[in-house]
């Protein structure tokens, strides 16, 4: 008990006092996952609208195969990332490994599937709905696709936010491809389990903690902004 | 523009749904398409719209098949909104044409009145009542002008209110020059609106007559049966 209280005291003392190590990590976490969302959310939407609406011939392998890439091991992507972009790698030339853009990637790869399957869930639901209609209106695909995730916009926003959840919460991958190098690229995470490894409980606990708010202050945020939950609103 | 049908059948998992039906439909009146349930009435609105797959046969209108589809409108039975303001729901067609802004407003202006909804065009189309969301349905049809519009049982579990509405704003289209083709359950709306009559019966087209030579003196004894009001199978 005791450690947890001195977690609680540590992580107000860090926030209060706006410690400097404390705001450059926190940043650079959701610089990272908020990049990694936006990227994946880029791939995942539309790419799991498409695959709601259309019938080819190895469709349901691909979802599938979407399904089981939800339960990617963080790890074993950051592995794979971590062996192309080293020096000796295919993208070696890039200079990437142990920059934020090695984890960027790294987090990119770890939800564009869950994103995509949580988007093709939803979408497929809306698709039963609106199918008549909008092949009796004659649309394209592209219009299809954009009218599917312009009225679904609900359900993405909780596909990104459970991709949000992941990534920023990630420390497997990142770890490996980022190295957790101080002022470089060192985030929440890997310094939560940095501190824990050095047995400075209270300061890995104060970490958590901003952790833990920053996910529930990003979600608010998101849903404020996007007035979701509201009486009359989609 | 007038429509023919030559040998059209549909079949589903070896069951046959429709035909083979061979008819022609003039391009214009108000045709209605009578019939027990499962007599194949949607499947042969569908095949008209061109969205349903033939087994064999052919649809031919007397425009290529492009044009053909921009120009028809189709009503379904239970009406599909947009999870989005009546508002939208209007424009939606016309977006879809790229149509300028403001034309888009004065139509949607337009035809919210004419299906007196213009009090309630920001609120969302799923939380207004069934009759103003088959109107709704109806107008959104409408908005484009389509040349051909078919309806599939749009007065099903509507109120004497909503259905004469609904009637009047078809009548008004038809006056205008819109061709109609319409199933209905509804003998006494049969009467009231119909030009033609199409009657099928399993899947087959029983019989094709004007208006009133079909509810005066029907050809087939199913007809009869079923205007007399009968069960028939």
């Amino acid at each position: 008990m005791n450690d947890i209280w001195a977690g609680i005291e540590a992580a107000f003392r860090l926030i209060i006092t706006l410690d400097s190590d404390l705001v450059e990590i926190t940043l650079r976490s959701l610089q990272v996952s908020l990049s990694a969302l936006v990227i994946a959310s880029l791939i995942a939407l539309p790419f799991g609208t498409w695959l709601a609406i259309r019938r080819f011939r190895y469709r349901r392998l691909t979802i599938a195969t979407l399904n089981a890439l939800m339960g990617l091991p963080p790890v074993v992507v950051g592995l794979i990332v971590y062996l192309l972009l080293s020096r000796s790698g295919p993208f070696g030339v890039l200079g990437l490994l142990f920059t934020p853009t090695a984890m960027i990637i790294a987090q990119v790869i770890i939800i564009t599937p869950l994103i995509a399957s949580i988007t093709h869930q939803a979408m497929r639901e809306l698709w039963a709905e609106y199918h008549d209609l909008l092949i009796s209106l004659n649309t394209s695909k592209s219009q299809r696709i954009l009218t599917l995730i312009r009225d679904g916009r609900r359900t993405l926003l909780t596909a990104a936010l459970a991709g949000f959840g992941r990534a920023i919460g990630e420390v497997g991958a990142i770890m490996i491809v980022g190295g957790n190098i101080d002022h470089a690229t060192r985030v929440l995470t890997t310094a939560i389990a940095l501190e824990t490894g050095k047995g400075d409980f209270a300061l890995a606990l104060g970490l958590g903690f901003v952790l833990i708010a920053l996910a529930l202050l990003v979600n608010f945020a998101i849903h404020a902004l996007s007035r979701t939950e509201r009486e009359g609103r989609w | 523009m007038s429509v023919t049908l030559e040998n059209v059948a549909v079949k589903r998992r070896g069951k046959a749904i429709l035909g083979p039906v061979k008819m022609a439909l003039s391009a214009d009146g108000f045709t209605i398409v009578l019939g027990p349930n499962g007599a194949g009435k949607t499947t042969l609105l569908k095949v008209l719209h061109g969205v349903e797959r033939l087994s064999s046969g052919r649809v031919t209108w007397s425009v290529p098949d492009e044009d053909a589809r921009e120009a028809q409108a189709y009503v379904f039975q239970k009406p599909i909104m947009l999870r989005r303001s009546v508002r939208q729901n209007l424009a939606f067609p016309l977006q879809l044409l790229k149509t300028p802004k403001a034309e888009i407003d004065t139509r949607v202006t337009d035809w919210s009145r004419r299906i007196g909804l213009e009090e309630a065009l920001d609120r969302p189309a799923t939380r207004i009542s069934g009759g103003e969301q088959q109107k709704l349905a109806l107008a959104r049809a409408l908005i484009r002008d389509p040349q051909v519009l078919f309806l599939d049982e749009p007065c099903a579990n509507l109120d004497g209110r909503s259905m004469r509405e609904i009637e009047e704003l078809l009548m008004a289209s038809s006056a205008s020059g819109t061709r109609i083709i319409m199933t209905t359950h509804d003998l006494g709306q049969a009467r009231r609106l119909a030009s033609d009559v199409v009657f099928l019966l399993n899947g087959q087209l029983c019989e094709q007559a004007d208006a009133s030579t079909f509810f005066a003196a029907p050809q087939s004894d199913e007809a009869r049966a079923f205007l007399k009001g009968d069960i028939i199978e």
